[in-house]
């Protein structure tokens, strides 16, 4: 067999297209695409640069003039930001997306039932599978909750779990976002500018629709309305977002918008009986459920914290009387916490007696001594997360950090070990990307989005992330990533 | 089913709704005022041309430096690119924008993009373009892009309730704006009201009539010989002219019926404040309210608006809660 052909004999727009151990998306080997690449490949060949130069700046100008942006936190200079969008799909075989669907569904009812369990009798604890201390001591554990019923027992209906694809080729579970996952505007926007950029291409491929991701979502929300409701009307929905300040505030406008639905804001809302109105131009309206995008601590400031402006006062009262229904409910936030994160493999199997569809990435629990030690010694090669932060915040990259850096976090890890969790420095895989009139690798991952409603719903998709700096390992937006559209086969 | 259905409207968007009208107003307003002078003035004296603007001022409610001396440059820095002043054009746009934003879903897509171009329009406006080189360009294209979102509005968005709140933002800003341009004009320009205008003064009565966008219609109307009376009846009191303070009343009135049928809050303090002041203008007579003084009239007029607009407050947006769970 004859070796491949050196990288140089690329032709443009893949002259500097690089490999490394990073599995390569669109690649085998190099020059040799994968099957389901081979068509995209061909296209990009045959392109001229130029054109696709053209198409990126007006698909960049439709982002801007559509006002799709995101809020750069801690940057003075204008606050909105355009999410920078890739031109070039990343497709993934309606094999692979079985597998995914499945892994995910089998996840989000474990993590579901799990949660129900801790907020009652807490069995798994009990067992022993998953340590008392760590449940307790996350910051996102709400006393309020317990034994509190929520309808269906369902406490996390919207879920957006990110997903890597490791050097083996295998996707693995990176985080659980549970609380208030964000993003999916961005896979339907963009996926509305790459039908119109590749039309033909788009069609040849037969890539599944994802258009339909707002009215799973109502349908979804639906499904949780208090019994009560019925009896009235249909049940009123409503989007509680934090206000035009946050940073996904363009989403919440586009779900609400797409779902025909109110938007409000805190101030829109008032209690009155532990009923929860909205306040109308033709007078108060009750209100059945909540598609709340506001953070726990700023729900309600009777109930949590007391300085929060966002929330509705006495609506914790009105959620516990099971007048009004939150999606999602209070308290999922301890399924997320990274320390905990851990133990979803033993808990799928606690609860399913089943074994783990996709697996996790290793984690070192930092309140163990062994692994804490081990961790230390090896800072230079782990990533370091804080357990309660997200977005990219709070966060070592061992291999890109300076020596100063290490030494903080090493002091921050033996104050708060608990606090900490370390994990190897992954590689994740890389897609090509159209950057500086050519098409370069970059590490990706994918977030898909689950709901949990009358059934579990995943629309084939996601919001596949990009690290958009050359070499970085980092995607979320707020650290430089940019996105780019997911194209799931169809069978 | 008769095709309509009910629909709710938060009492924070229809807030919204109208604030972002009313700052687009003004800007096309303020876009309109400055153009017309600046053409003005390559007519006219330096002399007569300082007189105007500190009319200019006066009507933008802009206090005027303390020593008295116009300096046209910076003005016009203030009336359109300074952020700092809360009615410059900039400032105004920006505003309606924001308003705008935070009710996105609600409005069409179409009308969220014209606002936001035209926001990054002035934004990316420098100091030198919007005065120096292009200010015929700018002003002009404020101007357009200002019709060009009303032209989207009504051709995209449903004229259901929030589109009421969006004409009624406009006219009761247009009615304002009207009353006091009118106000202060006959009040520092007296001329006999029946005898026709000539030299220095026309152009100056030439510039009100265009300052409403009017000089053409009044031609129509009255032909090209300027008389104060009937300048004044023309901007007051013409019931077909959109920039006419009859005109805007009537269009504040239909807004309310409108959605006083469609809040089912029908005899409500802001249908029948409205219902009054439409009432007085189509009554009046030229001859005796210039009899009595164009600035009494106008301030009336313009007091009656506020109190609609208070009446708005209150009764849609701001209304007390305990008022509202008794029924």
């Amino acid at each position: 067999m004859s070796p491949p052909e050196p990288l140089t004999l690329f032709r443009p727009p893949f002259r500097n297209y690089q490999f490394d151990a990073a599995y390569d998306e669109m690649f085998a080997s190099p020059g040799a695409p994968r099957e389901h690449y081979k068509a995209l490949f061909q296209t990009l060949l045959e392109l001229p640069p130029e054109e696709l130069r053209k198409t990126q700046q007006a698909a960049d100008l439709s982002f801007l003039h559509q006002g799709i942006t995101f809020t750069v936190y801690g940057n003075d200079e204008g606050t909105e930001r355009v999410f920078p969008n890739d031109l070039l799909p990343r497709i993934i075989p309606h094999q692979e997306w079985r597998k995914i669907e499945t892994g995910l569904t089998q996840r989000i009812a474990a993590l579901n039932l799990f949660l129900e369990d801790i907020y009652h009798q807490g069995r798994i604890l009990a067992d022993g599978v998953v340590p008392r201390e760590l449940v307790y001591s996350c910051r996102h554990f709400r006393r309020e909750m317990r034994g509190l019923t929520v309808p269906r027992g369902i406490y996390v209906s919207i879920c957006g779990t990110d997903l890597v694809r490791l050097p083996d080729g295998s996707f693995a579970v990176l985080e659980d976002n549970l609380r208030v996952p964000s993003g999916v505007s961005y896979m339907l926007a963009n996926r509305k500018v790459l039908k119109k950029v590749f039309p033909t291409l788009f069609r040849d491929y037969g890539v599944s629709p994802v258009d339909h991701y707002a009215q799973a979502l109502l349908a979804t929300l639906r499904a949780l309305a208090p019994a009560s409701s019925s009896s009235r009307h249909e049940p009123k929905v409503v989007l509680l977002t934090p206000g035009v300040f946050n940073s996904a505030y363009f989403e919440h406008t586009f779900l609400a918008q797409q779902m025909g639905i109110e938007l409000v804001e805190g101030r829109d809302l008032l209690v009155h009986d532990n009923i929860v109105y909205m306040r109308t131009t033709a007078g108060l309206r009750r209100v059945d459920v909540i598609y709340r995008r506001v953070d726990d601590d700023f729900l309600d400031p009777l109930c949590f914290r007391q300085d929060s402006s966002l929330g509705v006062p006495g609506l914790f009262n009105a959620y516990r009387a099971g007048n009004v229904v939150l999606a999602n409910a209070i308290g999922t936030g301890v399924a997320d916490d990274k320390a905990l994160y851990a133990y979803v493999p033993a808990i799928i199997r606690y609860y399913l007696g089943e074994d783990p569809i996709l697996a996790n990435v290793q984690t070192y629990l930092l309140n163990d001594r062994s692994q804490r030690s081990y961790v230390l010694e090896h800072l230079e090669e782990l990533v370091v997360k804080a357990v309660g932060e997200s977005g990219g915040y709070g966060m070592l990259i061992g291999p890109h950090s300076t020596a100063a850096e290490r030494e903080d976090f090493r002091r921050r890890i033996e104050a708060e070990p608990r606090n900490y969790i370390a994990q190897p420095t992954l590689s994740l895989s890389r897609a090509p990307c159209f950057l500086e009139g050519e098409v370069q690798a970059r590490h990706v991952d994918l977030r898909p989005y689950i709901l949990y409603g009358e059934n579990v719903t995943l629309v084939p998709g996601g919001l596949t992330r990009v690290a958009l700096r050359r070499g970085s390992l980092v995607v979320n937006s707020s650290q430089g990533g940019g996105s780019k559209d997911t194209w799931v086969l169809r069978a | 089913m008769n095709g309509r259905r009910q629909t709710t409207m938060l009492s924070r968007v229809a807030d919204s709704l109208y604030w972002m009208s009313r700052y687009l107003e003004r800007a096309e307003h303020t876009a309109r005022l400055i153009d017309v002078d600046l053409q003005l003035r390559l007519d006219q004296s330096p002399e007569a041309g300082a007189g105007r603007w500190l009319r200019l001022l006066e009507v933008s409610e802009v206090p005027a430096p303390e020593d008295g001396k116009i300096d046209a440059a910076s003005l016009t820095h203030v009336l359109t690119l300074d952020r700092t002043n809360p009615s410059s054009i900039l400032s105004c746009v920006a505003a309606a924008r924001e308003n705008l934003r935070q009710v996105r879903e609600q409005c069409s897509t179409e009308m969220w993009e014209q606002l936001n171009r035209l926001y990054l329009q002035v934004t990316s406006t420098t100091e030198s373009e919007a005065w120096l080189l292009h200010s015929y360009v700018f002003f002009r294209a404020v101007r357009e892009g200002a019709h060009l979102f009303q032209g989207v509005t009504d051709s995209t968005m449903s004229h259901g309730e929030g589109w009421q709140y969006i004409q009624l933002g406009r006219f009761v800003e247009r009615t304002d704006e009207l009353a006091r341009l009118i106000g202060t004009h006959f009040g520092r320009l007296p001329h006999p009201l029946d005898q026709a205008v000539e030299s220095e003064e026309y152009l100056e009565w030439v510039g009100l009539l265009k300052s409403c966008a009017a000089f053409e219609a009044y031609c129509k109307t009255y032909t090209a010989e300027i008389r104060p009376l009937r300048v004044a009846e023309f901007l007051l009191l013409n019931p077909e002219f959109p920039h006419s303070v009859r005109f805007s009343v009537d269009r504040i009135h239909a807004a309310l019926v409108a959605i006083g049928e469609l809040t089912e809050r029908k005899a409500e303090q802001p249908v029948r404040l409205a219902g009054r002041l439409c009432a007085t203008l189509s009554f009046s007579q030229i001859e005796e309210v210039m009899a009595s003084g164009a600035g009494g009239y106008v301030d009336s007029v313009r007091w009656q608006c506020a109190q609609a607009h208070t009446a708005i407050q209150q009764v849609y947006f701001d209304y007390a809660v305990e008022s509202a769970l008794v029924s």
